[in-house]
């Protein structure tokens, strides 16, 4: 399938500071497609480019396998980690003022019912809580009916609750056949979203394809959690690839069955044993060496 | 305390790595120190203009008392007529004939014209003979109204302009609109006319309601004056439209607007005629478009002026807008 938006050789440079160095990717339409890495990273330097927003230094985005024109305004809805919206206005009021900048448009009552809207209409965009003008900006960044979707961090400093309803107002939009790009840093985020995966750090993509494909690719092992108290001794004379942690060992292995008949043979209790699944933040550390939150 | 000895450093040091607002601070006052120093120089304010038809010299030996009064500047006048017109606009405040049997005028309405008055008295010249000002005299209200809506209508389109598109660029709302299919000249030009709207109607409303109680003098057309000042209030809107063309730092473009306006509220004539001052400063004033919509609009509201008689004036602002607004536009950028 052709990619809806494509880069080749990206590359942006500030004084003193290579943001991005050289990024390629091809997206496909109707996914959702996440870019993840800490501060920094060049993520949304690189979004910027893609929105075309920011021209790059060098390097080529292509939008349809063609670069990016009048059109394209047209055609793609953006929300910004950062956006002021103007003073004063209610939120229909702001619904309609982006509304008349664009030729085709979601009908406003559509756009209300789909963002949750309908509560707030009549309320100064100034006085909305952080979920609520987050489901705003979603809003004006769909409201010219877009078929690729770019949002940058959008949860960011929202509360759990509202994270997770915004993060079903997104399965919704890509239900809708729309390609999104997604920039986050919250892992689960990524995990519950997005279809595929770049991982970014200094300004280079170190690791490329979906979550699962990633995880299997990076560990083929699991994890087998155990209080130390359960541990007993014996264990540390297995030969296991044993860390510590706080109050608990991690065993990783590749041949779960026989190190469970190992640790039950030596008498080690497994009541309390945890088996735990690889994140995309042990993904991350692995290819990166450092944390995502750092 | 140390929260806000905390937030006191980092506002300071926010404050003196903006180093386009820090120059600006420092160079503003400096200039305008030096500015004014240049205009009003030669040790002697003076307070008040008095026209001499017959030469000063001639005043200094008829009443070489009044000569030596300080703080009065002595333009010397040719033209008698043309002096006594002077008057009559709040140009001079007084105009003393000393070629035959010395006489003077005053306007009748001039609070200076009533001071020289008794100065004149109290100085060797009590018995020059007081003359009626030919024709209408104008009130110093009227002399003083277009002064005072062209410097309203000034700051209001200059800082209310300018530094709302700052304000916009600084917050990234105009970030979020190039992220749509609007043009900056779509952009500048709606905050062009929604300002000019604004300030029209808002001048429009203290003028008609002044008008209800002090029933300014009107002697040309309401649609040539609505003409000048909408053309007026365009420049000056072009002006803030340039200004905040590029800058993110509102203490910059405050900076700038301080520049631009205050030279303006001191040279245009708003306050005080430029009569008897440098040559040059008079020039100077040519080049500020306030000057031009003060004097046409004084010219069709005191002296009935015609659309071709202020045409000139006309002129200059339109072209002054059509470069700024053209500029503006042109160098514009959305962050």
């Amino acid at each position: 399938m052709n990619p809806i938006i494509s880069t080749t050789g990206l590359v942006k440079h500030y004084p003193g500071v290579v943001a991005v160095d050289g990024i390629s990717l091809a997206i496909p339409k109707g996914i959702c497609f996440g870019l993840l890495g800490p501060n920094g990273a060049g993520k949304t330097t690189t979004i910027e480019m893609l929105e075309g927003i920011h021209l790059p230094t060098s390097g080529s985005v292509l939008y349809k396998g063609e670069p990016l024109g009048a059109r394209y305004r047209e055609e793609v809805g953006i929300q910004f980690q950062h956006t002021a919206l103007q003073e004063f206005l209610t939120v229909r009021e702001t619904l309609e003022l982006f509304e008349r900048l664009y030729h085709h448009t979601i009908p406003i009552p559509e756009l209300i019912e789909l963002c949750a809207l309908s509560d707030i209409l009549n309320r100064d965009t100034r006085k909305l809580s952080g979920g609520q003008r987050q489901r705003l900006l979603l809003a004006l960044a769909l409201i010219n009916d877009p078929e690729l979707i770019f949002l940058d961090e959008p949860t960011t400093g929202l509360d759990p609750q509202a994270r997770r309803n915004f993060w079903d107002l997104v399965t919704l939009v890509k239900s809708r056949n729309k390609t999104i790009v997604l920039t986050t840093h919250y892992m689960e985020e990524a995990y519950a979203l997005c279809d595929q995966i770049a991982i970014m750090d200094k300004g280079r993509i170190v690791s490329q394809g979906t979550p699962a494909q990633l995880l299997s690719e990076h560990f083929g092992d699991v994890v087998l959690q155990i209080p130390k108290a359960d541990a007993g001794d014996k264990v540390f004379d297995l030969g296991l690839s044993i860390g510590e942690a706080a109050d608990f060992l991690e065993i990783k292995t590749n041949r779960l069955h026989h190190t469970l008949q190992q640790l039950i043979e030596n008498g080690v209790n497994l009541d309390r044993l945890h088996i735990r699944a690889w994140t995309l933040e042990d993904l991350f550390i692995n290819v990166t060496g450092k944390s995502l939150k750092s | 305390m140390k929260k806000f000895l905390a937030v006191l450093h980092a506002r300071n040091m926010e404050f003196l790595r903006d180093r386009s607002a820090l120059a600006w601070n420092l160079a503003m006052p400096f200039l305008l120190v030096i500015g004014l120093a240049f205009t009003f120089s030669g040790g002697n304010k003076d307070i008040y203009k008095i026209g001499i038809v017959g030469g000063i010299d001639t005043l200094s030996r008829v009443a070489p008392e009044l000569h030596g009064t300080r703080h009065i500047l002595f333009v010397p006048y040719d033209d008698l007529n043309a002096a006594i017109d002077k008057v009559r606009h709040h140009q001079m405040d007084m105009l003393i004939d000393v070629s035959s049997l010395p006489k003077y005028w005053i306007n009748s309405s001039s609070p200076n014209g009533y001071l020289l008055e008794r100065i004149i008295w109290g100085s060797g010249g009590k018995l020059f003979q007081r003359q009626a000002v030919e024709g209408v005299e104008i009130r110093y209200v009227d002399w003083f109204l277009p002064g005072i809506l062209g410097m309203n209508m000034m700051f209001s389109c200059l800082f209310g302009v300018g530094f709302v598109i700052v304000r916009y660029r600084k917050n990234g709302f105009l970030k979020r609109l190039k992220a749509t299919p609007l043009g900056s000249f779509q952009f500048l030009f709606a905050q062009l006319i929604s300002r000019l709207l604004l300030i029209m109607v808002i001048t429009t409303v203290v003028y008609s309601g002044c008008n209800l109680f002090i029933e300014f003098n009107m002697q040309g057309s309401y649609w040539v004056l609505l003409l000048v000042t909408t053309l007026g209030a365009t420049c000056m809107i072009s002006i803030g439209l340039l200004i905040a063309a590029r800058t993110a730092s509102e203490e910059f473009a405050g900076g700038i607007l301080n520049a631009v306006t205050w030279p303006m509220m001191l040279l245009s004539g708003a306050w005080f005629s430029l009569e008897g001052t440098h040559a040059w400063v008079v020039q100077l004033a040519q080049i500020f478009p306030l000057t031009h919509m003060i004097a046409a609009t004084r010219a069709i509201m005191n002296e009935g002026a015609t659309l071709s008689q202020v045409m000139p004036h006309v002129w200059v602002i339109t072209v002054m807008s059509a470069v700024f607004l053209a500029l503006g536009a042109y160098i514009f950028k959305w962050e």
